[in-house]
C-alpha cells in the first residue's frame, strides 16, 4: 500500500456520515467536499446541517479503502441515464418517462415478477417496493438468498442470542471469529467494535482481549489473532460438535477431530468457559460450506451451552449496509424475512420454493427487477441463463455484469451520499443515513423511481393509492 | 365539517360515572360534543353497548424484540394468514403479528390506544419505524432507563436532579412517553450472565440497588410530572416466592409524593400476575395474589396491569434477560437474546401455555385471582403482556372470564384445567363477576387514567371520538350464562370510530389511519439539560458505537406525532 499525501483540497466538511458499504455501517465517516453551494447551515468550513449541491467528494476520513473507495467511486462507471435495450440488443439513452412507462408496463403484465436485491438501498425505497409488490403479486427477495439465508434458517431452528456491538466493544474478553475474515471484509470491525477499542470494562483495549480464530485458511484475521484454529475444510460442523461435547462435560473418543487435536480443543473450551463475556462472530465460511445451516444450528446451539458458564452472544457478520435492514423491514411488514411470494394474494415463506435462485433456474419468473445488486455477478449460471431470456429492469448507481442483462436501466443515486435513508447494522442497530451532496442531475433517488414505478403501475392498474401509504 | 349522532346506545363511560344509561354520543370533527344540528348523520346503534375505544396500558407490539420473534418464528408467522382484502393488506402471524395485522386486530377489538411497552433508546428509530406502519392506533413508547448506565450511576450517587435532566432530555431524544423500568440492576448483571434477586442485592460493578434504582427514578418522575408514573417490571420475574419482592418495591416507593393532577398512582406495577407466586421452588409453588391484592387494596398508591395467561402457544419476550435465558432451559425451546449497549438486555423464548400442566394452569388462576381480588377496578388493569401471557386478542376471553363465574367454575370441574389450580389458588372461592361498567374501567377508563390522558378513554365532551360499539344488547343479555356471546362480540365491534372517522363496521376494517405516537415533552429544563450532557457527552462519545449526531429519533421517524408537553416539577391537569 503506497503512501497517499493527505488531501487538502477540499471546501467543505460533512461529518457524521454512514459509511454505506459493509453491515459494519460506520457512521463516523467525515466527507471532504469539493466545490457546490452549501445549501443548509455552514460554520466555519463544516456542513452542520443540508448538504452541498454540486459538490464532489474527494476524501472520506476515518473510513477503511473499501468505503472510502466507494464513497469516493470513479465516475466512470456510473450510470447517468436511463436506457432501454433496443432491438438490436444495445442499450440505448431515453428519458425518465419513457424508461418508466416501459418498466410499469412491464411489471403490471406480468405473471411472476420477481423484485430482487434491496440490500444497499434504504428502508424507505423498500417500503414503496413492498407495496408494488403486494399489487403485482411479486417475489421480494434479497441478497440473504444468497448469503446469510442458511444463517436465517438456522435462527429459525435454534435461536438467536445477539447483542449490539457496543456490548462487545465495553464488555468482551474473548473474541472468535469463525468462518469470517473480518480484516478483509469489514476491515473496521476490529477496529471500531470488537477487539482494538477501549471499552468500558476493557480499559486497554486489545490487551484486554483473547482473539481466536476458528478458519481454515491462515487470514489476514487468523495473523493478528491470539489463537488460531486451522481446522480441516468442511470440518465445521464435526468441530463445533466436538466442543460442544467438550462442553458438556464427555471424553472425545478420537484423537483428532477436523484436524486438531483433543487437548487443544478441550483447552479452548475451557479458555470459552473461563471467559467473562465472549463474542462470537460467523460469516459465510460457516454459512455456505458442508453443512450449511446445520453448522450455525450447532454454533448457536454452542453460544447457549456456553451461557451456563459465561456470557457469550452472537452476529452474524452481514455483508451489506442494509442486507439485514431488508430482513428486518419485511418481518415487521409481512411476517417473513426474505423470499416472499405474493402471488397468492398472501404472503408465503418457503425456502427452496420461493427464493429467487429457485425460481430463476426453474424458470418461472417472466419479469425480473433488481434493485442494487448485482445477480450478473453473483446468481449461478443457470439462473442468469433465465435472467437472460426475460426482460430484468435494473435500478443501480454503476455498470455491472447486471447492466448487460438488463432491458431497462434507470440510474439510482448512492444513498448516505447523495441520498438519505435508514439503514440496519449488523446487530440490528437502525442509523438514519444522511445525505452529504447531490446527486448528478439526471439520475434520480431510488425512493422516487420506485414510487414513480409504484404509482405508473397503479394508474394502469386503475387502483387509487393506498390511504396509510405516504 | 360533517357531525355524527350515536342513537339510543347503551353508554358505559366510568369516567364521567354513566353506568349503563340509554343515551346519544354526538361528534364532530374528530371530538365528542354536547349537540349536533339535525343534519347530522345518525348512527343508530339502538340498545348496543357503547364505550369509548379501548386504551391498552402495556403491550408489546413494535420494535426489535417483535422483529426477531418475526424473524425466527416463521412458524408463528404462518399461523395468522389473512389475505389482503378491501382496504386492508394481508396478515401474519398469531403471537407475533405483522404491524398491519396489529393495527387491524386491535382495531377490531375496539381499541384506539395501544402503548408499546418497551423501547430500547438506541433502537428507537426502528419501533418508530413500526409504530408508522401499525394503522389505526396512536402508540406511545416507553423508552427503558432501569439498567440505563447513567442512570445506575445517578441513582447510585443520589442525583435526582441530574437524572431528571437525563430523562427529560432523552424522552426527547427518542420521543418516549414515560420512565419504563425492566428488572431494575438484573439487566445489567445479564451483561455478565448474572442476574439479581430482590431489591437490595446490589448490580455488578455499579453497586447500586434495584432498591436505589426505582426510588430514584420516581423521585425523577414526579419532579418532571411527567403524565404516566414510572412503569415498573419488578425484579425475580416468575420466581417463586417473587411475591415478597413484588410487595417490597411496592412499599418502597409509597412515600413518594405523586405530582399529577389526573393519575392516582405513584407507581404501575405491570404484569402482576408473573410477580405474585408464593413458596420456595417449582414444587412448593402457590398463589400468592391474596398478599399482593391485599397491599394494592389498602394503598391507592399503586395500579397494576395483570398479564392474564391464557392458555395458548405464544412468544415470550421482555427486557428482562436473565428471565428469558431461565425459561429457555425450562422449556428447551429456540432461544433468542439482544443485549444493547449501555442500556438493557432482552430475551425471547416460544412457549406453550397448557391447561394439562399444573404450573401454567396457577398462573392462569393467579391472574385471575387478582383481577377479582383487587376491589377497585382503577387500580387493574386488562392485559396479557401480550404476547407474554397470550396474544392480545386474547382479550375478548379474558373477559368473557371475569365476567362469568360459571363458565370459570366450568373449566375448573371440566378439567380445561390441571386440578391444581383449586389446591394451590383461591380462584374456586371466588365468585365474582365484572358488570360491564368494571369492563370499560379496566379496559379502558382506568388506563387512560393512570397514563394521563385526559382527552382518550372517556365519552365526557371535548374528547376525542374514540368509541367502540359492540354488538351486544346489556340490558338483555347474561353475561354469567352467555359468555361465548361476549367473547365473540367484544373480538368483533360494531363499530370502531377513531378520531371521528370509523375505522371497523360489523367487526371488518373498513379505513385505514395513519397511526400517531405520543410523547412528552418536558419543558423548562433546558439549561439543566445542557449541563448533564456535557457530563454525558464524553461517557456517550467513548463508549457507544454510534454517533451523538446518530442516535436521536429524527423527525423523520415520527410523521404526525402528538406531542405532550409538560412543565417541569407542574403539576398537570
Amino acid at each position: 500500500m503506497a503512501y497517499e499525501e493527505p488531501i487538502t483540497d477540499y471546501d467543505y466538511i460533512v461529518e457524521n456520515c454512514t459509511c454505506a458499504f459493509c453491515g459494519c455501517n460506520c457512521d463516523d465517516l467525515v466527507y471532504l467536499v469539493k466545490g457546490g453551494n452549501v445549501k443548509g447551515e455552514l460554520e466555519d468550513n463544516v456542513v452542520v446541517s443540508g448538504y452541498v449541491d454540486g459538490g464532489h467528494v474527494v476524501g472520506v476520513r476515518h473510513a477503511c479503502r473499501l468505503g472510502a473507495s466507494k464513497v469516493m467511486e470513479d465516475m466512470d462507471q456510473r450510470l447517468l441515464v436511463p436506457m432501454i435495450r433496443d432491438a438490436e440488443g444495445n442499450l440505448v439513452e431515453t428519458d425518465w418517462d419513457t424508461a418508466l412507462d416501459k418498466a410499469a408496463e412491464l411489471i403490471a403484465g406480468s405473471v411472476r415478477p420477481v423484485f430482487y436485491g434491496w440490500s444497499e438501498t434504504s428502508i424507505e425505497t423498500m417500503k414503496f417496493g413492498l407495496e408494488l409488490g403486494e399489487l403485482v403479486g411479486a417475489v421480494l427477495d434479497n441478497q440473504a438468498t444468497i448469503c446469510h439465508g442458511p444463517s436465517l434458517q438456522a435462527v429459525q431452528n435454534a435461536g438467536y442470542p445477539v447483542m449490539t456491538l457496543g456490548e462487545c466493544k465495553n464488555r468482551a474478553d474473548m473474541i472468535v471469529y469463525t468462518g469470517n475474515n473480518a480484516m478483509n471484509s469489514h476491515p473496521r470491525h476490529l477496529a471500531r467494535y470488537s477487539t482494538f477499542p477501549r471499552g468500558f470494562f476493557r480499559k486497554r483495549g486489545r490487551f484486554d482481549r483473547t482473539v481466536v480464530t476458528m478458519d481454515p485458511r491462515y487470514t489476514d484475521t487468523a495473523k493478528m489473532s491470539d489463537i488460531w484454529v486451522g481446522f480441516e475444510q468442511n470440518g465445521d460442523y464435526e468441530f463445533y460438535n466436538a466442543m460442544r461435547a467438550v462442553l458438556r462435560g464427555k471424553k472425545l473418543q478420537k484423537d483428532v477431530i477436523s484436524g486438531i487435536p483433543k487437548e487443544d480443543i478441550e483447552e479452548l473450551v475451557e479458555s470459552m468457559k473461563q471467559a467473562q463475556f465472549g463474542a462470537l462472530f460467523f460469516g459465510l465460511g460457516l454459512t455456505h460450506t458442508l453443512s450449511k445451516q446445520r453448522n450455525i444450528d450447532i454454533a448457536i446451539n454452542l453460544i447457549q451451552d456456553l451461557n451456563k458458564f459465561s456470557k457469550w452472544n452472537l452476529i452474524p457478520m452481514r455483508g451489506h449496509f442494509n442486507v439485514n435492514g431488508f430482513n428486518i423491514f419485511m418481518a415487521y411488514e409481512q411476517g417473513f424475512p426474505y423470499g416472499v411470494d405474493f402471488a397468492r394474494g398472501y404472503p408465503r415463506y418457503m425456502n427452496g420454493e420461493t427464493n429467487t435462485i429457485d425460481l430463476l433456474t426453474r424458470e418461472e419468473p417472466d419479469v425480473f427487477m433488481v434493485i442494487a445488486a448485482d445477480p450478473g455477478a453473483h446468481f449461478p449460471s443457470g439462473a442468469n441463463r433465465h435472467l437472460a431470456n426475460i426482460p430484468v429492469i435494473q435500478i443501480d448507481i454503476h455498470w455491472g455484469p447486471s447492466t448487460e442483462l438488463a432491458d431497462i436501466v434507470l440510474p439510482g443515486s448512492f444513498i448516505a451520499v447523495e441520498a438519505g435513508g435508514t439503514s440496519y447494522r449488523m446487530d440490528g442497530v437502525p442509523i438514519y443515513m444522511k445525505k452529504a451532496i447531490s446527486k448528478p442531475e439526471t439520475c434520480r433517488d431510488d425512493e422516487w423511481i420506485v414510487n414513480e414505478l409504484l404509482k405508473r403501475v397503479q394508474k394502469i392498474k386503475g387502483i387509487a393509492p393506498r390511504e396509510a401509504s405516504k | 365539517m360533517v357531525e355524527y349522532i350515536l342513537k339510543n346506545g347503551i353508554v358505559f363511560d366510568p369516567t364521567n360515572n354513566i353506568k349503563g344509561e340509554k343515551k346519544d354520543v354526538a361528534f364532530s370533527n374528530g371530538k365528542i360534543v354536547e349537540d349536533v344540528s339535525s343534519d347530522a348523520k345518525v348512527i343508530d346503534v339502538t340498545d348496543k353497548l357503547v364505550m369509548a375505544a379501548g386504551v391498552d396500558p402495556h403491550s408489546h407490539i413494535a420494535g426489535p424484540k417483535l422483529v426477531v420473534g418475526r424473524l425466527y418464528r416463521p412458524e408463528d408467522s404462518r399461523k395468522g394468514i389473512v389475505p389482503a382484502k378491501g382496504v386492508t393488506r394481508s396478515e401474519t402471524g398469531f403471537s407475533v403479528p405483522s404491524c398491519p395485522a396489529t393495527g387491524y386486530r386491535y382495531s377490531r377489538m375496539g381499541y384506539g390506544t395501544v402503548v408499546e411497552a418497551a423501547m430500547p433508546p438506541l433502537e428507537a428509530k426502528h419501533t418508530h419505524e413500526e409504530i408508522m406502519t401499525i394503522p389505526n392506533i396512536d402508540v406511545p413508547a416507553l423508552p427503558l432507563f432501569g439498567n440505563n448506565w447513567f442512570v445506575l450511576e445517578y441513582a447510585r450517587d443520589g442525583k435526582v436532579d441530574e437524572l431528571a435532566a437525563f430523562v427529560a432530555k432523552w424522552l426527547k431524544l427518542v420521543k418516549g412517553y414515560g420512565i419504563k423500568i425492566v428488572n431494575p440492576c438484573g439487566g445489567e448483571a445479564w451483561g455478565w450472565g448474572m442476574n439479581v434477586h430482590g431489591v437490595d442485592d446490589p448490580a455488578p460493578y455499579w453497586d447500586v440497588t434495584a432498591r436505589e434504582v426505582v426510588r430514584t427514578l420516581a423521585k425523577v418522575n414526579e419532579k418532571l410530572g411527567l403524565p404516566h408514573s414510572i412503569h415498573l417490571h419488578p425484579n425475580d420475574l416468575g420466581h417463586p416466592g417473587n411475591d415478597l419482592t413484588t410487595l417490597e418495591s411496592m412499599k418502597m416507593v409509597s412515600d413518594i409524593k405523586k405530582s399529577s393532577g389526573v393519575r392516582n398512582q405513584n407507581l404501575h406495577m405491570t404484569h402482576i400476575q408473573y410477580h405474585s407466586y408464593s413458596g420456595t421452588n417449582w414444587r412448593d409453588f402457590k398463589s400468592g395474589a391474596e398478599g399482593v391484592a391485599k397491599y394494592i387494596n389498602s394503598n391507592d398508591h399503586v395500579t397494576c396491569d395483570v398479564g392474564q395467561i391464557t392458555l395458548d402457544e405464544t412468544t415470550t419476550m421482555t427486557a428482562d434477560g436473565p428471565m428469558e435465558f431461565d425459561l429457555h432451559q425450562l422449556n428447551g425451546l429456540k432461544w433468542a437474546n439482544k443485549d444493547i449497549e449501555l442500556e438493557t438486555a432482552s430475551g425471547i423464548v416460544p412457549f406453550i401455555y397448557s391447561g394439562r400442566n399444573s404450573v401454567h394452569s396457577v398462573q392462569w388462576a393467579i391472574g385471575l385471582e387478582l383481577f377479582l381480588g383487587i376491589k377497585n377496578p382503577w387500580q387493574v388493569m386488562l392485559t396479557t403482556d401480550s404476547p407474554n401471557a397470550g396474544p392480545f386478542i386474547r382479550y375478548p376471553r379474558v373477559i368473557s372470564w371475569l365476567m362469568s363465574n360459571k363458565r370459570r367454575m366450568e373449566m375448573i370441574e371440566n378439567r380445561e384445567v390441571h386440578k391444581a389450580v383449586e389446591k394451590k389458588s383461591s380462584l374456586a372461592t371466588l365468585d365474582r363477576e365484572y358488570g360491564f361498567d368494571e369492563i370499560a374501567t379496566i379496559s379502558r377508563a382506568g388506563p387512560a387514567k393512570a397514563y394521563g390522558f385526559t382527552d382518550r378513554g372517556h365519552l365526557g365532551v371535548g374528547a376525542n371520538a374514540d368509541i367502540a360499539v359492540y354488538d351486544l344488547e346489556p340490558n338483555n343479555i347474561d353475561p354469567s350464562v352467555e359468555h361465548e356471546q361476549i367473547e365473540k362480540a367484544f373480538g368483533n365491534a360494531l363499530y370502531t370510530i377513531k378520531n371521528g372517522q370509523t375505522l371497523v363496521k360489523d367487526g371488518e376494517v373498513v379505513a385505514i389511519k395513519q397511526s400517531q405516537n405520543i410523547w412528552t415533552n418536558v419543558q423548562g429544563l433546558e439549561a439543566e439539560e445542557a449541563a448533564v450532557m456535557k457530563e454525558v457527552m464524553p461517557v456517550f462519545n467513548k463508549y457507544y458505537t454510534i454517533k451523538f449526531e446518530n442516535y436521536k429519533v429524527h423527525d423523520h421517524f415520527v410523521s404526525n406525532p402528538i406531542e405532550v408537553k409538560v412543565q417541569a416539577g407542574k403539576a398537570s391537569k
